[in-house]
């Protein structure tokens, strides 16, 4: 019971301050749940990130749920759900009834001026955590050549080429059965 | 009596099927959101203001940009607001559920396939390149967030400082710390140049084009 409490509080933090969403999460949720509370390991965790990415729907909301899965099962994924969307659904409604008054506040909008920023650091952060935990520069030179390949190839893919993500995610499976099995 | 009962359950039928239509049609959508935002947003604004008629063109950007101002998923938050300002708090919840519903369930899928079969080396190998896939994926977020973020020297040092902060000193400082701080000085910063006369309005993107929406939810 007090798992399932924890759970909620945890997710319930990161929905409050999930500004930007999705990757930008990565570094809080990394701190909370592998560094603190340890219901995952880091390979875990960086493995939900990915099927996350694969998956309908954002990409917080993706993890909330597997993550709640992976440590409780179903009604842990449903906690941790409610968890993380319960935020949104409050500060949507207190803004909406606030409307008029928030619309062209200068505040709001100055101190979400600072937040991007922050949020934008948050993200870059992701990155070089990932990098970090998949160790994808540091083994045998073929595996660090073919593993910066993959990288071009799916940016380039994404930001020139203007494919879908699910796309690039399918293909480059196929690429690491090819390479690596 | 009977005429004023009848009229009665009549609205009663009304505004429950109206939310209904609520639940169906963000559960219509909900799927369509696969590898992210991108489609979602024009789905939404063709679904609620062409073919239902609930919103103008104009709400509906009004709809797009509070969804943004609201910590969480622009799809999620646009899904709220429509469902409060149609139905109320109750609107609200049914169309958040509508819209949750179907990838909850797909992602709980995922997981336990993936629980299942992340053993196998075929599947082990395809991971090991999905990852840096994945790692192009944030990259690419870094890269959108950032053109709309950094537009000037304080805000490039904050994402700067950032970084580094949350690099080396992890263990030390909550997140949580950095944003409300990011909050601050944003604000700060605002008060500086109104004091000094500089009424510079910071460039921000207000303009919903469908680009703007992408990087909330990839």
């Amino acid at each position: 019971m007090d798992d399932i409490i924890q759970l909620f509080i945890t997710f319930f933090i990161v929905g409050f301050v999930s500004f930007g969403g999705g990757y930008s999460m990565i570094p809080l949720m990394q701190t909370e749940i592998v560094t603190r509370h340890q219901w995952l390991t880091l390979e875990q965790f960086t493995d939900v990130v990915a099927i996350s990415g694969m998956s309908p729907g954002p990409i917080a909301v993706n993890m909330a749920v597997s993550i709640g899965y992976m440590h409780m099962e179903l009604p842990g994924a449903i906690i941790a759900t409610i968890g993380i969307v319960l935020p949104s659904l409050i500060c949507v409604i207190l803004l909406a009834i606030f409307y008029k008054v928030m619309k062209n506040n200068k505040y709001w909008n100055n101190a979400l001026y600072g937040i991007r920023a922050i949020v934008t650091g948050f993200i870059v952060l992701s990155a070089i955590i990932f990098i970090r935990n998949n160790s994808m520069i540091s083994t045998g030179s073929w595996y660090t050549i073919s593993q910066i390949a993959i990288f071009a190839g799916s940016l380039a893919a994404i930001v020139y080429f203007k494919k879908h993500p699910v796309y690039v995610i399918c293909i480059s499976g196929l690429v690491g059965v090819a390479l690596y099995s | 009596m009977r005429a004023s009962k009848e009229i009665n359950s009549f609205w009663k039928k009304g505004l429950e099927s109206s939310l209904f239509q609520i639940f169906i049609t963000f559960l219509k959508i909900s799927p369509v959101s696969f590898g992210g935002g991108y489609a979602l947003i024009p789905v939404i604004e063709k679904e609620v203001v062409d073919r239902k008629k609930w919103l103008s063109a104009k709400e509906i950007s009004d709809v797009f940009s509070l969804a943004q101002s609201a910590p969480g998923a622009i799809a999620l938050n646009s899904a709220i607001f429509i469902g409060y300002r149609l139905k109320g708090g109750l609107g609200a919840i049914i169309a958040l559920l509508g819209i949750l519903i179907p990838t909850f369930f797909i992602m709980i899928v995922f997981s336990v396939a993936f629980i299942y079969m992340k053993d196998i080396p075929k599947v082990e190998a395809a991971f090991m390149s999905i990852r840096t896939t994945v790692l192009a994926l944030i990259v690419y977020a870094a890269m959108k967030m950032g053109k709309k973020a950094l537009v000037d020297i304080p805000t490039i040092a904050l994402a700067a400082m950032t970084v580094l902060i949350m690099y080396f000193f992890n263990h030390m400082i909550h997140p949580i710390v950095l944003i409300a701080g990011g909050g601050v000085v944003g604000i700060s910063i605002y008060l500086l140049r109104t004091l000094k006369g500089e009424h510079r309005p910071y460039k921000q993107a207000n303009s919903p084009s469908q680009d703007n929406y992408s990087d909330y939810m990839i």
